[in-house]
């Protein structure tokens, strides 16, 4: 996390997480007043992520492989993604808001609040819609784990759930870092998607479709291969285009941590660059 | 006439003022620009000439979406949810009396949306697109000259959808569910996600002959010098008719919908 206890340690993250619970609770049950809209909402962003993958079913009507992998091996590096980047997606989506309230000033308002503001900031109007598309990214998982076939080991069963939550986090390090980048560019924010959901589509395909240099950037400069790349292909038993030692797949929380700490970095740093509009 | 021209380029005038918004947009839309085409240059070096379109063909299509995504407003963003908001504030009422069109005078604002879409984050992509990749580009000044009318004649189907969509408001609370489910079925069905002459069978036929293709599938073949002579009207035609109908329904359900509008005094 972000948030930079001063002193109080422990109790004041845990402070932290017992207000994201309070305002994220709060926005549910506002949303929970126009059911209908909910309903429509959730499967909105169900079907979003389900016409993704339908995009790529579409394409193996025509084909049995792309860049060398079958559907269900493409399903298991989606499942993935999507799964990690939902649960991202869930707990921090609401942060790409920041430079809105910069512009209109409503981040004042949350600065003498005695709660960390990435916190307030992140559980502002929590989606419980976006569960839509972590149902969707679960469900290809499944599918993909129940159609392929795979000779499991205990390492290889840890490193699912590890991988995806781990990959949640390094997403969530993206979206922390790219709200901290509008503290300095307000209409930024667009920029954002172009790592997370760009990330995610990325991460759906089999890593010999892109260039060479791009899988080198997404693995060494913006570690997203760590989400479903590669552990998916050390699962799948597969080599990794860029050489790489196998244990590397186990690194994903390492990753992770590693993110976070940067990202809490830049956001500190935007935070204390900000300077209110005065509006 | 004047007015809607001065609101046109007020349109314009408006998104282009975010400048820093545009310069990230056009950043993003090259992104996903490059991932998209490394995926169809897998899926074409599988299958050669996949719908009819060579590798290069290919290449030109992943461009042409990203240059008319916020142009078509194919995942919304434009003008529907300002409207939306204007019906639930009840600020609609004060629309009602201007002496112009309410249709018109959207429609109008849109279109000065769409050129700065088209001008501010279409070219750069495309041009990055075309460093990048091998693509087909049409020599022909002509073929250039439709695909701006096609792009034109799209932009107003997509205008006339999102009209009727923003007209929703006037009987549901909250606007978000309906917004999100158009602009899905938008993206789907423009060819954004996959080129709808990839669309198997009867989803393709159907998928070819809904409002939608005319955002992207339709301006693209003409981009790709797929639709000429006779062809070539028959495509302005199948725009235009939907632009038709669909402006007919916006302006039958707008009639309806004003009727229900009570201005309350104090």
């Amino acid at each position: 996390m972000a948030y930079a206890p001063r002193g109080g340690g422990r109790s004041q993250a845990a402070e932290g997480l017992r207000a994201y619970r309070l305002i994220a609770g709060m926005w549910i049950r506002s949303t929970m007043a126009y059911r209908a809209s909910f309903v429509m909402t959730t499967l909105g962003n169900f079907l979003s992520t389900v016409f993704d993958f339908v995009a790529i079913m579409l394409m193996f009507s025509h084909v049995d492989a792309l860049g060398g992998y079958s559907l269900p091996e493409i399903a298991l590096l989606y499942g993935m993604a999507a799964t990690a980047f939902g649960l991202a997606d869930l707990l921090l989506g609401s942060l790409d808001r920041i430079g809105e309230r910069v512009r209109d000033g409503t981040l004042d308002t949350l600065l003498v609040r005695p709660v960390p503001v990435l916190v307030q900031v992140a559980a502002d109007r929590f989606a419980l819609r976006r569960t839509g598309r972590i149902i969707q990214g679960l469900m290809v998982l499944g599918y993909a784990l129940v159609v392929l076939d795979i000779e499991w080991t205990p390492l290889k069963v840890l490193l699912v759930p590890l991988a995806v939550v781990s990959g949640g986090a390094v997403f969530g390090a993206v979206y922390v870092a790219g709200s901290a980048l509008q503290f300095f560019a307000l209409d930024a924010a667009e920029v954002q998607s172009s790592f997370t959901y760009g990330g995610q589509t990325l991460l759906q395909y089999p890593p010999t479709v892109f260039a060479r240099e791009l899988v080198r950037g997404v693995t060494f400069v913006v570690p997203l291969a760590f989400v479903s790349w590669l552990p998916a292909l050390y699962v799948l038993g597969r080599e990794y285009p860029v050489a790489l030692p196998q244990w590397v797949a186990f690194l994903s929380p390492v990753v992770a941590a590693g993110c976070g700490l940067l990202a809490g970095l830049a956001w500190r740093t935007g935070l204390r660059a900000y300077r209110s509009t005065g509006s | 006439m004047r007015v809607y021209a001065v609101v046109a380029a007020g349109g314009f005038r408006r998104h282009a003022t975010y400048r820093m918004a545009t310069v990230a947009g056009t950043f993003t839309n090259t992104v996903f620009g490059f991932i998209v085409a490394y995926t169809y240059a897998a899926l074409w070096a599988e299958r050669p000439d996949l719908g009819g379109y060579d590798t290069a063909q290919a290449m030109t299509f992943v461009w042409l979406g990203q240059a008319l995504l916020m142009t078509c407003s194919m995942m919304g963003g434009g003008f529907e949810n300002e409207l939306m908001a204007r019906i639930r504030t009840g600020d609609i009422a004060i629309d009602l009396y201007r002496p112009a069109d309410l249709q018109l005078w959207w429609l109008a604002g849109d279109l000065g949306r769409a050129a700065f879409h088209f001008l501010g984050r279409g070219i750069v992509p495309m041009a990055i697109g075309a460093l990048a990749f091998e693509l087909a580009l049409p020599v022909s000044p002509w073929t250039w000259l439709a695909f701006l009318v096609s792009v034109v004649l799209g932009v107003v189907v997509s205008f006339a959808v999102r009209f009727l969509v923003a007209l929703a408001a006037f009987w549901l609370l909250d606007g978000a569910g309906v917004l999100q489910i158009s602009w899905l079925t938008g993206l789907f069905f423009s060819g954004m996600l996959l080129p709808l002459n990839l669309f198997p069978g009867l989803l393709g036929e159907v998928a070819r002959a809904l409002p939608w293709s005319a955002f992207l599938q339709v301006p693209a073949d003409v981009f790709l010098g797929k639709r000429t002579g006779w062809d070539l009207v028959g495509a302005f035609a199948f725009q235009a008719g939907w632009a038709l109908v669909l402006l007919l329904a916006g302006r039958l359900l707008q009639s309806v919908a004003t009727r229900r509008v009570v201005v309350q005094g104090g």
